[in-house]
């Protein structure tokens, strides 16, 4: 491969990875947090008296 | 099953990746005035129409929603949009990337730039709107006619550098020049990537539509959970 201007091109690269890594944790992050708040509802509805 | 699925088509996505990172850097051609620089064009084409694919789907889906005011078009065009927006972020980053070596600017304000941002922030309003309405139907609604007027946006982006004289290139693609303006072997690699991408987007609308679903629920559970209250 040519060497000329290499550095931007390993730039570009980690660019457009590091943006898919982030929204792929960004996905993973807000699903457990709504898996949690899923669980935290559940329980709560189950421990309140059913009128 | 749906879970497999999604799972073997993000390993499918992955191993197509790396086959074509592989072809990218150790077999293709080198350009004979920019160097290494150019193979950029790889991830900054391809994100483009992903991008543009989920923005027509969300459209489209936005439409079908007012029509039958069925959640689930109005999930799949949140989920189309967001997973656009990323797309679209890595389009303008890579350019950036490029023009800064290329031009020796990271930004200019030429109208194919100028209006990929614009696009790119009218769809970050989108997502900032539905936040912003709480009732699900007004909110729906709402995103939906937004969504389907967003969309001009998108197709002026596409047109802009044959309706103006831009900095950025003009088209390469023989499907739209009609010619041979680019070698066979690196618009064979880019259809390669874009497919990568497309399968990508597949699975990431998936997972998260899948988030919208139980987004949903919690909204479902809270509204139980005070009326017991």
């Amino acid at each position: 491969m040519d060497q000329r201007n290499f550095e931007y091109m390993f730039y570009g690269l980690a660019a457009a990875w590091t943006i898919l890594c982030l929204y792929s944790l960004l996905l993973t992050s807000r699903g457990r947090k709504i898996q949690a708040e899923i669980e935290h509802l559940k329980r709560m509805l189950e421990a309140s008296p059913k009128k | 099953m749906r879970d497999k699925i999604i799972f073997g088509a993000g390993i499918f996505a992955a191993l197509y990746f790396i086959r074509n990172l592989y072809v990218i850097l150790l077999q293709l051609p080198d350009e004979a005035m920019q160097g290494a620089v150019y193979r950029i064009f790889f991830f900054h084409l391809p994100p483009y129409f992903a991008a543009v694919f989920c923005f027509l789907g969300a459209a489209i889906a936005s439409g079908m929603y007012l029509k039958t005011k069925r959640w689930h078009y109005d999930v799949f065009a949140v989920s189309a949009t967001e997973v656009g927006l990323a797309l679209a972020a890595i389009n303008l980053v890579t350019g950036m990337i490029w023009g800064r070596q290329q031009w020796g600017i990271w930004w200019t304000w030429d109208a194919r730039l100028t209006s990929a941002l614009i696009t790119w922030l009218i769809y970050l309003g989108y997502l900032m709107l539905r936040e912003g309405i709480k009732d699900p139907s007004e909110r729906a609604k709402n995103s939906a006619v937004l969504s389907i007027f967003a969309f001009f946006a998108v197709y002026f982006t596409y047109k802009a550098n044959e309706w103006y004289r831009t900095q950025h290139p003009g088209p390469v693609l023989t499907i739209r020049t009609g010619k041979n303006t680019i070698d066979p072997a690196m618009q064979a690699m880019l259809f390669h990537n874009l497919f990568a991408f497309l399968l990508l987007t597949v699975v990431l609308v998936a997972v998260r539509m899948r988030l919208e679903d139980s987004q949903r629920a919690v909204e479902s559970l809270r509204r139980r959970a005070h009326a017991v209250a």
